[in-house]
């Protein structure tokens, strides 16, 4: 048995170059000059300029935007999906979790593409329309496999000691799902805050997100200002996670 | 009343989910190069994907490409992933809890993070960046998920499973391929199928690791196209295909799975 | 006689992480036996039998097959054959493919293969089963296949690690018979690991008691259960009244506070000792003459064939007693013990004693913890002394902070009037402690002892 321990080996040695030396490769670059000196300046400098900072700005608020869209239109779904009523629904939810698995850029350009069929100008609406688009079936998913596996006898329970429906669902069957919430969030908040491509497509060119200045300063071999603010990117995902799992405790 | 009200709900939303979908499949029915004009039945698109693609072959080319690397990230991140799950199912205390939080972080990690960290290493490592960088890149956010797949099974696993075959006189190697590989193939194929769908499906990681050799995959081929402007005609019908493979593949499969559990009913 | 020896153990010892799980064992198997490890779980017997299957190795000693050593030898290179507690069978083969498995590793020809899976089913009964899927089969029939594989092998011994505990009470029964037949009908040694004393009291020729890593007694199950060498054995097989006495001389012993005529001699005068009386050994009767000693039933229980009682004796021990007569509660009666029902055990220890060093005048520390108490003026700080204290005086408190040493309980005793403990502190050291108070296995509880109760002497 001693020697099925070692077969850890090769994959924390993978681990250790493709995975934590990368990252740490964030922060040396992104303290560092173009000379290869310590410095501050790059996150100085990102401080000082108005400019990145409204993109900084503009990222979250769409991004926290799209995720709150996101569990307004998806927990209904999810709970109609997961119901009593409605236990033919696994095809159903399939459906659901279907475009999941196709190619995200192609989904988001056939979107801007039918925005401009329809004659809508691109910009921050049809952004968060086609952000919530693409990200809705990650909020659907966590919470309607919650709901579904939820015991039902809770509900029953609540019922029998003279909970309304009403009070049923927010005394019960919400808190009770608030891991899977968590979840969707976290699934929704963290890639629509760092995208680049489908922020582009889907208001062609006209607003600039945090992930596509990370994109240019990398492609412009800014490297350490990238790197910069990869690493800043990295501390707002860090916080969601942290943030996160002490609300998945906490229930 | 209710239920007619949360059934037309789920009939909105799901059509407006495949409202884009249903729009590029129907005019990948007509020839005209401009979308939403239709200018009659047609399969010319279509020809055009398999016969010419339309754009100096440069489409058929990335499609290549993109299978090439799923494939051999796949392949290369089953073992990998394999390999580790029966590694960590042995581990214990800290040493497991570090490994389980490391194979956490390419999941939880954004995209675009895991690009630029990665560009950033074969940058300092002074490795070209081409085929081999993206690859190993796509085995870096794949092998996490195939651990995810093979553990339930190690688990489920009879824990003296490999002490019985070495007691019935198998030797190690024997005992791993004819006793515990075979019961691992489910979760090993599952993750096979996971990581083959999570290579064919990024773009931000293979757009930074590719390098400056003009490599396409389908992801980036489609980026550079939309960004001069417009989608190339051609990838109508491609869209419209992949989509009725993905559909299909998962229906059969949730029949399947609705067919198995009656019958374990029964 | 050592030409009739297969299995030899030597000398073998096994720590994991600084606890013993076996310490210098040695016992010798005969061809053919039907030898039984019976303990509590975690006393060493589980490993015991790996180690003699070759999936772990023994830190020191070996094991000899035929007076072969075996070290090093690769479980597959053992004659030998095991069923699992659960029995692994493998879910990706059939009934057939499973207890081919082995053959088939031999390159044994198909014909024979054939021949002898066909033989295995008919041994275990499962005839008509070749094709069905393992998941298909009830516990029983998967307890069934997993025998029928390891025996195609035709191992000179077999290892059968608790095969029956996940089987229903009935199932289990019936297995043991089955067991025993095929015991009979292959001639080949059988070692088998239970926690049952009895599933081992049915099925051995002869029963290794083992606690602690250690083998506490060696014998056929009627040794076992009518001479118990310990209070332990006493207590884990069978049901047992296990009282403190005093040997008074040869054949003389006191307890329950009566003097009583027994056959045990060499314990000397005055001895401190342990008896142990079965429940079906005492005679129970309306009062005469003839009784010994006098009580009132608290109790009464049928338990299907005989009746379970417990009397309260004038002199205020509670003794469990059997008979197939029933007594209501509240009935004075009269017991009697014959001689020869009274098993007389050394005792192990009759007082806690400790190494300990002196701080100060009125301090000694020992076990790691600080306790206050008188030092007779020859000692000092600085010195090595014996601590002592008795086993009624160790004082227990269910909260940490109420004492200076925290243990775990092990192993309670009832001693009819009190319970006898073992305490395991974290320094993985042995306190005895009696006490009125129920503990279960396990509790965790806080030790404290009166600064009067530790009696300071010279070290010896």
């Amino acid at each position: 048995m001693t020697k099925k321990a070692s077969w850890n080996l090769p994959y924390f040695i993978f681990l250790m170059i493709f995975v934590a030396l990368p990252l740490v490769l964030i922060l040396i670059y992104a303290l560092q000059d173009g000379q290869g000196h310590f410095t501050l300046s790059t996150i100085t400098r990102f401080f000082s300029d108005g400019d990145s900072l409204a993109t900084f700005a503009l990222s979250l608020e769409i991004a926290i935007e799209t995720t709150i869209l996101c569990i307004l239109i998806g927990y209904p779904a999810a709970w109609i999906l997961a119901g009593r009523s409605f236990n033919k629904s696994a095809v159903t939810a399939a459906l659901f979790i279907l475009p999941m698995w196709v190619n995200a850029l192609m989904r988001t350009l056939a979107t801007a593409e039918l925005f401009n069929m329809l004659g809508i100008g691109l910009g921050k609406g049809t952004l968060l329309c086609g952000m919530v688009y693409d990200y809705l079936p990650f909020m659907i998913y966590p919470i309607y496999v919650s709901l579904s596996k939820m015991d039902k006898s809770y509900a029953d329970v609540a019922e029998d000691l003279g909970a309304t429906p009403f009070q049923v669902f927010f005394k019960v069957t919400l808190p009770l799902s608030k891991p899977a919430i968590w979840s969707g969030i976290l699934m929704v908040f963290m890639p629509t805050v760092s995208t680049f491509a489908i922020s582009e497509f889907l208001t062609n060119n006209k607003i600039k997100l945090f992930g596509t200045i990370i994109q240019e300063n990398i492609n412009s071999s800014m490297w350490n200002y990238g790197a910069a603010l990869s690493l800043l990117m990295l501390v707002i995902i860090c916080l969601t996670k942290v943030l996160s799992e002490d609300e998945k405790v906490a229930v | 009343m209710k239920k007619l009200l949360c059934k037309t709900y789920l009939a909105i939303l799901l059509l407006l989910l495949y409202a884009p979908i249903i729009f590029i499949g129907v005019f990948s029915f007509t020839e005209s190069k401009v979308l939403g004009n239709w200018t009659g039945f047609s399969t010319e698109l279509y020809e055009n994907l398999f016969f010419e693609a339309g754009s100096g072959n440069g489409l058929l080319r990335a499609i290549e490409n993109t299978f090439i690397i799923a494939l051999a990230a796949a392949f290369a991140s089953t073992i990998l992933g394999t390999v580790a799950a029966m590694g960590l199912k042995n581990l214990k205390g800290y040493k497991r809890r570090a490994m389980q939080f490391m194979n956490n972080i390419p999941m939880i990690n954004p995209d675009i993070i895991t690009g630029v960290s990665l560009f950033l290493l074969f940058l300092f490592l002074h490795v070209t960046q081409g085929y081999v960088s993206v690859i190993l890149a796509h085995i870096t956010f794949c092998t996490p998920y195939v651990v995810l797949s093979v553990m339930p099974q190690l688990i489920q696993m009879e824990p003296n499973t490999y002490e019985v075959a070495l007691d019935l006189g198998a030797r190690p190697s024997q005992a791993l391929w004819k006793v515990v590989i075979p019961q691992l193939k489910g979760g090993m194929i599952s993750g096979f199928i996971l990581a083959f769908t999570m290579s064919l499906d990024d773009f931000a990681v293979t757009f930074f690791t590719r390098g400056t050799i003009g490599l396409e995959t389908l992801s980036t081929y489609i980026y550079a196209d939309a960004r001069k402007g417009g989608l190339t005609p051609e990838l109508r019908p491609l869209m419209t295909l992949i989509f009725l493979v993905v559909l299909i593949l998962l229906l059969v499969r949730n029949i399947r799975i609705n067919r198995n559990t009656t019958k374990a009913k029964a | 006689m050592a030409q009739d020896i297969i299995i030899d153990i030597r000398n073998v010892s096994k720590h994991f992480d600084g606890k013993v799980i076996l310490e210098d064992i040695n016992l010798q198997i005969r061809k053919g036996e039907f030898v039984t490890f019976l303990g509590p779980s975690g006393c060493g017997k589980t490993t015991l039998l790996k180690i003699i299957g070759g999936f772990k190795e023994p830190d020191q000693g070996s094991i000899y097959l035929n007076g072969k050593d075996l070290t090093g030898v690769p479980p597959y290179e053992r004659p030998l054959n095991t069923v699992f507690q659960r029995y692994a069978l493998f879910p990706h083969l059939d009934v057939y493919e499973n207890i081919a498995f082995g053959l088939k590793l031999k390159n044994v020809p198909d014909k024979e293969i054939d021949k002898r899976v066909r033989k295995m089913l008919k041994l275990v009964s499962l005839t008509d089963y070749e094709q069905r899927d393992v998941d298909s089969l009830s516990g029983g029939q998967q307890q069934r296949v997993a025998i029928a594989r390891a025996l195609a092998n035709s191992p000179q011994v077999l290892l059968l690690d608790e095969p029956l505990s996940a089987l229903d009470r009935k199932m289990r029964l019936d297995m043991q018979i089955e067991l025993k037949e095929m015991h009979d009908k292959l001639g080949i040694t059988f070692i088998y690991v239970t926690h049952d004393q009895e599933e081992a009291l049915t099925l051995s020729d002869r029963i290794i008691v083992i606690n602690e890593g250690r083998i506490q007694q060696t014998g056929t199950p009627a040794d076992i259960y009518n001479e118990p060498c310990n209070s332990f054995v006493a207590n884990f097989i069978g049901d047992s009244n296990i009282l403190n006495g005093t040997m008074i001389r040869d054949r003389k012993v006191n307890f329950i506070g009566h003097d009583f005529d027994c056959i045990d001699e060499g314990f000397g005068e005055n001895t401190p000792v342990d008896v142990v009386v079965r429940p079906e050994d005492i005679y129970i009767m309306n009062r005469n003459d003839s009784c010994q000693f006098n009580g009132v039933v608290r109790s009464c229980t049928f338990k299907g064939v005989h009746y379970e009682m417990f009397v309260d004796t004038e002199e205020g021990y509670e003794m469990q007693i059997q008979d197939y007569n029933a007594f209501e509660p509240g009935t004075e009666v009269g017991m009697l013990i014959k001689p020869q029902d009274i098993q007389v055990m050394k005792k192990d220890c009759v007082c806690n004693s400790f190494d300990a060093e002196v701080l100060d005048e009125n301090h000694v520390t020992f076990l790691g913890g600080r306790f206050e108490c008188k030092i007779p003026r020859e000692f000092k700080a600085g010195d090595t002394v014996c601590a002592s204290v008795a086993f009624d005086k160790v004082g227990l408190m269910d909260y940490a902070d109420e004492g200076e040493l925290v243990g775990r309980v092990r192993f309670p005793l009832y001693k009819g009037d009190h319970y006898h403990l073992e305490i395991v502190t974290a320094g993985e050291a042995l306190i005895y402690a009696d006490t009125q108070e129920v503990y279960d296995n396990r509790d965790l509880v806080a030790i404290s002892i009166a600064p009067k109760d530790i009696k300071i002497s010279a070290k010896k």
